[in-house]
């Protein structure tokens, strides 16, 4: 790791105004995906801004058929939540499903969304409940959230306060992990909300995507069934050393119905 | 630019000026000569580097010491006490749960976390959440049988 100064403030307006007096400041929540990225030396940043000490950026609420999530939330307090579980329990299985247990107790919900790695789980989350993710300055819909690899709707110094995940009628989770990173080669939620089926695929492509010849399927019957012969473009998926387009192409199919299964319980 | 940070290590508060970007396990090896705390891939991906922070565990080589700043920090030091090994630790050592014995602090203090939150774990849930924790010798069959019999006598 280069050399960093580090702040640890106690309210949101001191977070912003430390992050805009930097040169170049970056947010910490957990930092576990930001420290690894420090120690390869893929970013140097002046100066790092760790939300942790804000309280108000915490804890778990469930009312009128929302579940709001604080942005420093740990994976493992999403994963073990009574609320959760009830209200939304493919949300708590999917954060039971990060990583591991020590990389639980330190990653938190906001800065996986802020960091939107095209393999991590929450997003598929966020995108497939049709969530709204609250900033310090707006209101954000899944679906204007994710705008490419690594990039969100975010401005420079907006910090994610909480996230709020309307109640779906049912929805299921299913991820095909890499054994050693355990993060999704591929990752999919199934929802069936009140706005209709929704179905966000992660881990496949360069970005959470939704994939709408499932989603319109499922709309007409909601069974694994009805995913038989629906193809995934393998050009638009990730072709590395880990597998390749058509390799991927052909588990989003697989893991789809799975999710499904699961949200049929 | 060093910043002062404290904390409560095995039941001792420690105090060091440290760089910002020391980790949490540099702090404990380097400044504080604990050395019982591996690091083995340095990538959070081995867990041989794992301790407890508050009560939970966390793989030390991917948080800052500054970030533990006014926590509790329990190493594999921490654990026996009186000169008695912990029951997990005496697990181990009962049902030969180590060969090289690199991964063994890591694992141990995973083992201890988890009979924690789960006082009576089923195999397959003791190979489930011991994922984050890597071990090259012994292909985990005495591990898993170490770290039930440890959450047994953990329970008394």
């Amino acid at each position: 790791m280069y050399a960093f100064n580090y702040h640890r403030p106690k309210s949101l307006a001191d977070a912003g105004k430390l992050l805009g007096d930097a040169s170049d400041g970056k947010f910490i929540a957990g930092g576990q995906t930001l420290l690894p990225t420090l120690k390869n030396r893929f970013a140097s940043p002046s100066d790092l801004v760790d939300l942790t000490g804000i309280t108000e950026l915490s804890g778990i609420s469930v009312s009128g058929g929302t579940v709001s999530i604080g942005a420093i939330t740990k994976h493992g307090v999403v994963a073990t939540s009574a609320d959760v579980k009830k209200a939304i329990p493919a949300l708590a299985h999917l954060a039971g499903l990060i990583g591991d247990p020590a990389v639980r107790n330190m990653g938190t919900m906001g800065g996986s969304v802020a960091n939107n790695d095209p393999a991590a789980d929450y997003p598929s989350a966020v995108l497939g409940l049709n969530a709204t993710v609250h900033t310090t300055k707006r209101k954000i819909a899944a679906d204007s959230f994710f705008t490419g690899l690594f990039e969100t709707a975010l401005e420079e110094s907006e910090i994610i306060t909480k996230i709020e995940f309307p109640v779906p009628k049912r929805a299921g989770y299913e991820k095909f992990r890499n054994p050693a990173s355990r993060y999704a080669m591929v990752g999919v939620f199934v929802a069936e909300t009140a706005d209709g089926v929704r179905v966000a695929v992660t881990g496949a492509g360069p970005c959470v995507f939704r994939h709408k010849e499932m989603e319109a399927a499922l709309a007409k019957s909601f069974s694994p069934d009805a995913l038989k012969g629906i193809k995934t473009d393998p050009g638009k998926m990730n072709n590395d050393i880990h597998g390749s387009g058509e390799y991927r192409a052909h588990l989003v199919g697989v893991v789809a119905k799975r999710a499904v299964q699961n949200a049929l319980g | 630019m060093t910043i002062s940070v404290t904390i409560t290590v095995n039941g001792q508060p420690e105090t060091r000026d440290v760089e910002p970007r020391t980790l949490l396990v540099q702090f404990l090896r380097e400044h504080l000569q604990l050395t019982g705390t591996h690091v083995g891939c340095d990538t959070s991906q081995c867990g041989a580097c794992v301790v407890h922070v508050d009560g939970k565990s966390v793989k030390a080589c991917t948080i800052l010491a500054a970030q533990a700043q006014g926590a509790k920090v329990t190493t594999i030091e921490g654990l026996a006490a009186d000169g008695k090994l912990h029951p997990m630790q005496e697990a181990f050592r009962e049902h030969h749960a180590l060969q090289c014995g690199f991964c063994t602090p890591g694992m141990i203090m995973s083992a201890v976390d988890l009979a924690q939150r789960n006082p009576n774990p089923s195999e397959e849930t003791v190979r489930h959440e011991l994922e984050g924790n890597l071990c090259r010798c012994t292909g985990y069959h005495n591990i898993v049988k170490a770290v039930m019999a440890g959450a047994q006598a953990m329970r008394g």
